[in-house]
């Protein structure tokens, strides 16, 4: 395809390399190369993962058992967190600090920092062809401020008082006025995860701007890389107002201010000793604002590694690729101006509501379009059913399914019913867990062998996968029905204060059956954490002994990153690569392999009568 | 920034001290005209806000050479302004809108 | 592989790597800003008639430092323009005068802090209200130079006080039930005053430190590559110029309105 890009001239470098062997702290601790901070982010945040899902484990105890003893965990509990977990049983305050910290360590933590952090900056420069992120130094920043604020968040736990206590929403007056430090402890770690996504965002706005090999347009980029240029928006633009909040907050913590105390506010039966005047709904919107294009951040780079194992497994271009390009820049622009869908049954008028309903249902289209295009893209294909691949079909109902039941929460006359209630719970984990998740497995498994040359066992993988599947579903399907039912968030006892069980003659409590289902629950979700031993396992024990792969792309892929030794050396290509062709370039008519790699140079035509132009 | 010889830049070197004259004189009628009383407040904080915009405007455009900078730019800048008057006016809608009479039965 | 772009701008873009990653930067800092700003507002718009806080900040200082800043745009554009015509003498003259002009302005905030914090609002037991600077402060008894009032209203609106007279009272301790100075406890005003412009000076630090390392290591860079050391110098004026910008709208919005 003849485009207007004539070859862009490449300027000598301003001195020759001298790559002299860095020690090991240069090498995999302070290291600048894109690639060694995408596993340092990788490998943190999966450590994060399974320490949020322990937090949950817990506290999906204490709501089947109420006041029984933690099993196995108890004694351990008791001895690190002392009052908190008396003879190691849970207490209410623990049960909502282990609540708090769950959401907070799994949004900000692990999920974002795995699916922008890790695959994001181990594949962006890849993919177009650079030689790394436009500014190292600060990439390394990003990941050490990351890392001080995941250590900030995990000391906060073993502080006089406990961990924040107040949801991940920290809502005042109630996070400011809990008599702990771990909130203020919360405040600071927010305020370095947000830095560091910060530098992030700027990093990867910029690269994928300037630093797109010769060839590489816009409309050539695969779809993985638009997701996550988009993903970076949303957090540079997002996530400062947070920031604003949280230094207010922080200051009505530490120095007295009432931002979002109001004037006569009481704890504790007494008028609280502050000036007053302040807003706790002023807090909810600046977090809200936020918070919503995060959820966008958490399931964008999703989708584009879905986009990039579909079209690979099932050997035809991605259907739909300018749709899906710009339904993704659809979905950042609208979300910043949806937000107060959260925030429905705060007593705002009907006005406001309307336009927070109108452009939330106008979000879900492109969302709409773009699963629909990814479940277009099986259509005909030859699929090839390997773990990524089972991961990546899973993913589609399955992000249906959240996204679905997201309807009636848009919706302000159906939220009021639902808001606050188990249902939400079950449809953003919906969205995250057997969605987000099972896309980053998918992409474990399938960018694996280019990371380490060697193969993850399919076998494993099979039952990694289905065991996972099946006990996701198990876990959320019930809380929909406990939900609608009635049944609460974030309530220690599991419902059962309100519960027939406890209060036979009351009208609408919460039947036995509901909360028979707590049991359930929580033997799925056993199932689900043994279900990650052989995932483990697995990925570990493969580094050192997994299958060798025979080639340098043995998916035999399209994109650039295949197209590098294995794993990319530091620089990643010898010569910036040119760029002939997009990104899914896979069973084209004429061509003999059934894919055509973006950087494969236009073939001499021997037979011109069969060739047909790229 | 496009690398003017430097024999041109005097002419750019006069902008930017017109600009800065400018910035001095709006600086100036800033603090006169708080003391206008217009009557009503909002107009007092209309007219304060109008020269603050063009003095800002001058800045960015002359000093921070935005008159002469790229489309991407531009671009990068126009969301996020769109973004930061969504913030503010939504909520201060939200703040203003809710319900002031209550039906009882 | 080396990065591309890092000092020559790229053909199709017209820009060089850092001026893209610094306007970025900026846009998240409007932002940042825009959301303090935006919080301003809200809790002005929130707060009942007579309550807000009017005249409490001195309009000539305030003004003062607004020319400082001011000068100090005009300062860094200029000692970025002599680079670019060769001129290091003057460059390291005009950044000379930038970060003068900025250790003026935190000086001159710090004084306007001092002034906060040395300033008291008294209720003593038997529920009269005395305002002014302290100025002896004894274990049995304080010495305020200020006035009474017979309401906490009367303490707001200063543009609307009739008399501004103060002398010297002398106050016991034990007749004093709350003593509280106006720091960014004592009302949201006064919160997001220090919030907003203790942010900023942050940032005005933030920058001068930046401009004064580049200022103090610039003969090296400027002998080994220019074009580079010419580039961190427009980078770190734009954000220079965004922190004049910033008080722009400060100035007016907490010192004026």
């Amino acid at each position: 395809m003849q485009t207007a890009s004539h070859a862009l001239p490449h300027p000598a470098p301003a001195a020759v390399h001298h790559h002299e062997e860095a020690g090991f702290w240069r090498t995999y601790v302070f290291s600048t190369d894109h690639k060694v901070i995408g596993i340092q982010y990788g490998v943190t945040a999966l450590l994060f993962l399974l320490f949020g899902f322990g937090l949950m484990l817990v506290m999906r105890w204490q709501i089947a058992h109420p006041g029984e003893p933690v099993p196995l965990l108890g004694p351990l509990l008791a001895a690190l967190l002392g009052q908190m977990a008396p003879n190691g049983v849970v207490s209410p305050d623990l049960y909502n600090s282990f609540g708090a910290m769950h959401g907070t360590i799994m949004v900000f933590l692990a999920i974002v920092p795995l699916a922008f952090g890790a695959f994001g900056n181990y594949l962006v420069p890849l993919q177009i062809g650079a030689p790394d992120m436009a500014f190292p130094r600060v990439n390394m920043a990003s990941y050490q401020f990351y890392f001080l604020g995941g250590v900030v968040m995990l000391v906060s736990f073993f502080i006089p008082g406990g961990a924040a206590q107040s949801g991940w929403t920290s809502y005042p007056p109630l996070a400011v006025v809990v008599p702990t430090d771990g909130q203020t402890f919360w405040l600071i770690g927010m305020v370095l995860l947000i830095t560091s996504s910060l530098l992030g965002a700027v990093n990867f706005i910029a690269t994928v701007i300037q630093l797109r090999a010769p060839g590489m347009t816009w409309m050539r980029m695969p779809f993985f890389v638009w997701a996550q240029f988009v993903t970076a928006f949303l957090l540079l633009l997002a996530f400062p107002p947070l920031e604003a909040a949280g230094i207010m907050q922080l200051m009505d913590k530490v120095a007295g201010t009432s931002f979002f105390l109001p004037t006569g506010l009481a704890v504790s039966g007494e008028l609280a000793k502050v000036s007053g005047g302040g807003s706790p709904l002023l807090w909810q919107h600046l977090f809200w604002f936020l918070a919503h294009p995060e959820v966008y951040v958490l399931i964008l780079p999703a989708m584009g590694i879905v986009a990039e194992i579909i079209a690979n497994n099932t050997r035809k271009p991605i259907w739909g690729y300018r749709p899906l390009v710009f339904s993704a820049l659809t979905i950042g622009f609208l979300s910043f101006i949806v937000w107060a869908h959260h925030m429905y049954l705060t007593g705002m008028g009907t006005k406001i509501a309307t336009f927070f309903q109108t452009t939330t249902m106008i979000i879900s289209i492109p969302s709409v379009i773009i699963l629909t295009c990814l479940f277009m893209s099986l259509w005909g294909g030859s699929i090839r059913f390997n773990t990524p691949m089972l991961f990546v079909m899973a993913f589609l109902p399955m992000f249906g399914i959240g996204g679905l039941t997201g309807l009636p929460l848009g919706f302000s006359y159906s939220d009021i019913h639902l808001h606050d209630t188990y249902y939400v719970i079950a449809h953003f984990h919906y969205i995250v867990a057997p969605g987000t998740i099972f896309a980053l497995f998918a992409g474990i498994y399938y960018w694996f062998p280019k990371a380490t040359g060697r193969r993850m066992s399919e076998y494993w993988g099979r039952i990694h996968f289905w065991s996972s599947f099946i006990f996701m579903n198990l876990i959320f399907q019930p809380m929909f029905a406990q939900g609608m039912a009635g049944m609460l968030r974030r309530l220690a006892d599991g419902g059962l204060n309100y519960s027939t069980i406890k209060v036979p003659e009351a009208i609408g409590g919460l039947t036995s059956f509901l909360i028979s289902l707590h049991t359930y629950i929580l033997w799925a979700a056993v199932g689900l954490g043994l279900a990650q031993i052989p995932f483990i396992i697995n990925f570990f024990w493969s580094i050192k002994h997994g299958e060798l792969t025979d080639s340098d792309n043995p998916w035999e892929a399209t994109t650039l990153e295949w197209q590098t030794p294995t794993p990319p050396p530091h620089g990643n290509f010898d010569h910036p690569p040119h760029v002939y062709r997009g990104p899914y370039e896979y069973s084209v008519p004429g061509h003999e392999a059934d894919f055509t790699p973006q950087n494969e140079p236009e073939r001499v035509q021997t037979r011109p009568a069969e060739a047909k132009p790229a | 920034m496009n690398s003017h010889a430097p024999e041109h830049f005097s002419l750019h070197v006069r902008r930017y001290l017109y600009v800065f004259y400018a910035l001095l004189f709006g600086t100036v009628i800033t603090v006169g005209a708080s003391y206008i009383p217009f009557g009503h407040h909002t107009l007092n904080i209309a007219v304060a806000l109008f020269i603050a915009i063009c003095k800002a405007s001058l800045v960015a455009c002359y000093f921070m050479h935005l008159i002469s900078e790229r489309k991407m730019i531009y671009g990068v800048l126009a969301f996020t302004v769109f973004f930061f008057l969504g913030l503010m006016f939504l909520t201060v809608w939200s703040f203003g809108d809710f319900p002031r009479h209550t039906v009882t039965r | 592989m080396d990065i591309p772009y890092t000092v020559q701008p790229r053909p199709d873009t017209g820009l060089y790597n850092a001026k893209v990653g610094i306007w970025l930067f900026l846009a998240s800092e409007v932002m940042l800003f825009g959301a303090l700003f935006s919080s301003y507002i809200l809790l002005r718009v929130g707060a009942p008639e007579g309550n807000w806080p009017l005249g409490w900040l001195n309009v000539p200082i305030g003004t003062v430092n607004t020319l400082v800043l001011i000068t100090s745009s005009i300062t860094t554009v200029m000692a970025w323009a002599s680079l670019k015509m060769n001129q290091f003498g003057k460059f390291k003259l005009y950044h000379a005068l930038t970060l003068c002009l900025a250790m003026t302005f935190v000086a001159i905030k710090s004084y306007e802090y001092h002034d906060k914090f040395t300033h008291y609002e008294i209720t003593m037991a038997d529920g009269r209200i005395f305002d002014g600077h302290l100025v002896k402060n004894a274990p049995d008894h304080i010495v305020i130079d200020g006035r009474a009032v017979a309401d906490r209203k009367e303490l707001f609106n200063l543009h609307a006080a009739k008399d501004h007279s103060h002398q010297q009272i002398t106050l016991k301790r034990s007749e004093i039930k709350k003593l509280e100075n106006y720091g960014p406890w004592h009302n949201t005003y006064l919160a997001i005053y220090f919030t907003l412009t203790g942010l900023h000076a942050l940032h005005v630090i933030g920058g001068a430190i930046v401009i004064g390392f580049l200022w103090a290591r610039g003969d090296r860079l400027w002998k080994t590559d220019p074009e580079r050391f010419t580039n961190r110098i427009e980078i770190s004026g734009l954000f220079w110029h965004f922190v004049d910008l910033v008080w722009i709208f400060l100035f007016p919005i907490l010192y004026l309105l």
